[in-house]
Formats: structure tokens, C-alpha cells, sequence
């Protein structure tokens, strides 16, 4: 890679990162407002218009707060455990193909932070560690709720990754690659009728969906952060941005979920009739065929983060919805029900592509 | 055994069907009804009240803050007969009388008058019953005006600097309550 590739990449990367943490600060407001609407209220409407300036407001607050450090504390660790939750979360967000590419004469920037064949296992690895973040903070913070808090989340987190991953490689032997790059691309072919993969896979996307709400720790399966039992759950002691940055990372994780589910099952960037579309530019409006492909590459961006949104929606319209598992229910639900799915799931797929149904 | 009332229900114990043990049919079910709310709150006008913005109008029969009023010549009314004392069932008004001196007709319609007057509004139960027993038709309880928060607890004791009604007429409506200099404006302007 030349330098200033190399310089666009960077730039790629710090685009990236200010997206995610831009997301995960207005997920806060989307929050509350959805929230709000849902239960027939208002909302945060005060600070600006629509209260669209609260996150500020809220990080004004975080940042001011009383930095606490509960007796018998194990320091180092307390302060650890938030920032590893929030530097795995991030760090996922590498991965991620967010639209094709842009060429400038013979510049090509692709919109991604970081293209590797590995990058679903990337995914599952930060994933996996960010459930350390959670276990350090809720062991170091010597608390009876907080200790609880945090083993459940780590045997939720591992239980339930089995069900994820299990669901994960039916897609992976349609596809053959590891890359979420060429996932991506796989779903849409230039010149052919082609489906997405939640056409292919609709019950290992189910599988999946339920899965990402259990590893992102969210209604119904928070029962880290249960508050009816556990107080706050691993984050019971912790107080200021501290506090903020757990909150931070489990919205990012949402995003991050999010953004896997569409690449994964709803055809990452790629849009219907994109091709048409490009062809039609050039043919008709007489465009160069480069300048065409950067538009297919915005209005491909653009329809990715439309269906981020969309499960970023999704995932708060369940929280509001339903209420919270039972601990054994959880467990049963992983165990006895999700993973023998997701292995009958695997069979079917295989036979569906020996018999040559689906590719 | 004969059920006591038609009410009664027998209930059946059915085994679940798949659908609801699947319990995925539930859950849409569920979404449909808060997504119905969604956008009923989206598009439709809400019934929250946005307090300091907006606030509810008071009953008409609303028993708020007391009133000492005066008559059209701007005299109190009060002559310290001290029915309402009698009549106040959380003993919280408290008076003096006093003697009408010379010079000081313009001030006090009676003789006899109130020196000092005092409602401990922490005492008061808004019942209205001094306002009742009041024979010279002096202490109201205002309709548009409650006794608001304080810090300290004397602060709570009403005395005649805070319970008769501002000298101006302009600021007074018709049953005596102090206005607003806006709501005096718009009321001279129906007025006229």
C-alpha cells in the first residue's frame, strides 16, 4: 500500500471511530425519545431543540460527577475494567465494510478500517473480550452485586456465543470466506436475480438476533445490569464517566451488533437495482463510469446506515416491549433450544447447498 | 357444589400449542401494540402537560390562598369580629383588634379593625369555612392562587402585608383577586 493510501486509510479509521462514538452518543437521546414514545410520553425535549443537545448535556454531567472508588477496591482493575469494555467495543467496529469503495483518479479508498480475511472471527474475538471488561469491573469493585452481575454476564456471554457463532457458520458455508468484505459482496451479483442472505437463512438470522441482544446485554437478557435484583448489576459501584463509559460501550456493542446483522444478512452496503442505477448514470445522464461507482458508493453507505438505524430501532423497540428473562429461563433458552437449532440449522443448510437449492 | 354467584368462571388448563411455545408469536404481538403506541405518540397531541411551560387551569371552585379585600372605597373590610377564628377548624388564623382613630376613615370601612391578622398557611386546610362565617364578606379564598413552597417555616405565616388586596383597583378583578398587570389589561379591555 503507497503512502497516501495509506494516509486515506488512516483517515477511514478516524472516521470511523468518531461514527461509532457519535452513535452510541445519540443512541442515549434515541434511547429515552423512543422510550418515550412507546410509552405514550414526551421525552427529553428541553436542551435545544427537540433536545437534540442532551447527550451533551448528559456528558457534562458525567464528567462532573464525584469520581468513586468504593473501600477494598482493587484500583487499577476498577478503572481497567471500564476502558477494556470500551476499547473492544470500538476496536469491532474495525471490521466492518461500510460502503464499497471511493477511486479519485488512482486513489481508491475503501470504506473500512481494516480489510482482513478474518474479520467475522475479528468480530467474535473483540466481542469475547469485551465480556472482560464486564467481569474485571464487576470483580474489582468488591461487591456482592456487582460479582453477580458479572458472572452472569460472562456464562450469558458464553452460552450464548456458542448459539451465535453456530448460527454464524451456516452462513459462512454459503459463502467461504471469513472476509465481511466479500460477504458483502457475495449477496449481490452484478447482472443476475440475487437474494440477500436472511432470504437463505431466515431462521439462523433469528437465531442470531437473539443471540446479539444476549451479547450486547440488552432487554430481555440484561440480567447483568438487572435492577430489580442486582441493583445495578456489575456497574452497582461505579459513578462519572466511568459509569458513562460502560453505557457508551453497551450502545456501541448495539451499533457494532447492528452492523454485522446487516452486512451478515441483509446485504451490507449492496441496494436493489444498484447496477441498473450505475449503468442508467452512465448510459443516460453520460457520467464516467468511476464517478457512477462513487455515487453506487455513497447511496451504498447511506443504505447501510439506514439499516443500522433500523435494527438500532429494533433493538430499543424490543427493550421497551418485553420484560426480562428469568435467570434458568436465559440459561434453558441458550442451551436446550438455540443451539440444537442452530445445529439443525447447519444440516439443513448443508443439505440445501449439496442438492444445489441454495449456493 | 353450587357456585355462589353467575360470575363464577371455569377456567380450562389447556396445554400450550406450539405457537405460543414458540412464544415468537407473542412477541410480535407485543411490538405491534407499543409500535401502535409509537406512533400515537408521534402524531397525535400528547396529554403530557409541559409544567412550567403550560399549566392546567384551576377548577372554578378552587379553594387557593386567602384574600382580605376591600370595598369599593378601597377600605378594609375586616373588623376583627373573629368569626373565621371561631369557624377555622385547624386554628390558623390569629388576630388582633383595634380602635378606628380619627383621620383614619378612608382606611378602614368599620370602627373596630384588624391590627393584626395572620393565617398559618401550614395550619390551614383550605375548607373555605372562614370565608363562610365571614359576615362582612372581608377573607376569600382566591380561585387562581395557591399558597406556594417556602424554605422556612415562618415564612408560612400570612400577614396583613401579604393577605389584603393591592389598593389599586386596576389589579383587581370583580371577585377581588390581585391580577397580573396583564391579566388587568385584558380584563379592562373586555371591559371596555
Amino acid at each position: 500500500m503507497t503512502l497516501p493510501a495509506l494516509g486515506w486509510q488512516g483517515l477511514v479509521v478516524l472516521v470511523v471511530f468518531g461514527v461509532s462514538l457519535l452513535i452510541a452518543t445519540y443512541s442515549t437521546y434515541a434511547e429515552r425519545v423512543i422510550a418515550a414514545f412507546l410509552q405514550d410520553r414526551v421525552g427529553p425535549d428541553r436542551a435545544g431543540p427537540f433536545g437534540l443537545l442532551q447527550p451533551l448535556a448528559d456528558a457534562v454531567k458525567l464528567f462532573t460527577k464525584e469520581e468513586f472508588f468504593p473501600a477494598g477496591a482493587n484500583r487499577a482493575l476498577f478503572v481497567f475494567g471500564p476502558c477494556l469494555a470500551m476499547v473492544t467495543a470500538l476496536m469491532s467496529s474495525a471490521v466492518i465494510p461500510f460502503g464499497n469503495f471511493l477511486q479519485f483518479g488512482d486513489t481508491i479508498i475503501h470504506l473500512q478500517g481494516i480489510e482482513i480475511n478474518v474479520g467475522m472471527l475479528y468480530v467474535f474475538g473483540m466481542v469475547s473480550l469485551g465480556v472482560y471488561g464486564i467481569m474485571i469491573g464487576g470483580w474489582a469493585s468488591n461487591n456482592k452485586f456487582s460479582l453477580l452481575g458479572a458472572i452472569r454476564a460472562a456464562s450469558q456471554n458464553i452460552s450464548y456465543e456458542i448459539a451465535m457463532g453456530l448460527a454464524l457458520i451456516a452462513v459462512l458455508m454459503m459463502s467461504g470466506t471469513l472476509s465481511l468484505r466479500e460477504i458483502t459482496l457475495q449477496q449481490s451479483v452484478a447482472g443476475e436475480w440475487h437474494f440477500w442472505n436472511i432470504a437463505k437463512q431466515p431462521l439462523g438470522f433469528i437465531i442470531f438476533i437473539v443471540c446479539a441482544f444476549a451479547e450486547t446485554n440488552r432487554t430481555p437478557f440484561d440480567l447483568p445490569e438487572c435492577e430489580t435484583e442486582l441493583i445495578g448489576g456489575y456497574h452497582t459501584e461505579y459513578s462519572s464517566m466511568k459509569m458513562g463509559l460502560y453505557l457508551f460501550a453497551e450502545y456501541i456493542n448495539v451499533f457494532v451488533a447492528s452492523a454485522v446483522m446487516s452486512v451478515l444478512y441483509f446485504g451490507g452496503f449492496n441496494f436493489p437495482f444498484q447496477y441498473e442505477l450505475r449503468d442508467w448514470l452512465v448510459s443516460s445522464r453520460g457520467l464516467e463510469l468511476v464517478t457512477a461507482q462513487n455515487i453506487i458508493t455513497i447511496l451504498g453507505l447511506v443504505g447501510l446506515f439506514a439499516k443500522i438505524f433500523g435494527f438500532i430501532f429494533f433493538f430499543m423497540w424490543v427493550r421497551w416491549t418485553l420484560p426480562r428473562f428469568r435467570y434458568d429461563q436465559l440459561m434453558r433458552l441458550g442451551w436446550t433450544i438455540l443451539i440444537p437449532l442452530a445445529i439443525f440449522n447447519i444440516m439443513l443448510t448443508g443439505g440445501l447447498i449439496t442438492f444445489g437449492v441454495i449456493k | 357444589m353450587e357456585s355462589l354467584s353467575k360470575r363464577a368462571k371455569v377456567l380450562e388448563k389447556k396445554p400450550m400449542t406450539f405457537a405460543e411455545r414458540a412464544y415468537l408469536p407473542a412477541i410480535f404481538q407485543g411490538l405491534t401494540i407499543t409500535m401502535r403506541h409509537f406512533f400515537r405518540a408521534a402524531t397525535k397531541k400528547q396529554v403530557t402537560v409541559r409544567y412550567p411551560d403550560e399549566t392546567r387551569p384551576f377548577s372554578p371552585v378552587f379553594r387557593g390562598l386567602h384574600v382580605l379585600k376591600r370595598d369599593e372605597a378601597g377600605r378594609e373590610r375586616c373588623t376583627a369580629c373573629g368569626l373565621c377564628a371561631v369557624a377555622c377548624p385547624a386554628e390558623a388564623i390569629t388576630m388582633v383588634a383595634g380602635e378606628r382613630k380619627k383621620g383614619e376613615e378612608n382606611l378602614y370601612r368599620e370602627e373596630k379593625y384588624a391590627v393584626s391578622y395572620e393565617i398559618n398557611m401550614l395550619r390551614c386546610i383550605f375548607c373555605g369555612l372562614c370565608e363562610e362565617a365571614c359576615p362582612k364578606a372581608a377573607v376569600y379564598l382566591q380561585a387562581d392562587k395557591m399558597a406556594p413552597p417556602r424554605f422556612e417555616r415562618d415564612e408560612f405565616i400570612y400577614g396583613k402585608d401579604r393577605l389584603v388586596e393591592p389598593v389599586t383597583p386596576d389589579n383587581r378583578s370583580k371577585r377581588g383577586i390581585q391580577l397580573t398587570p396583564e391579566q388587568a389589561d385584558k380584563l379592562r379591555a373586555q371591559l371596555a
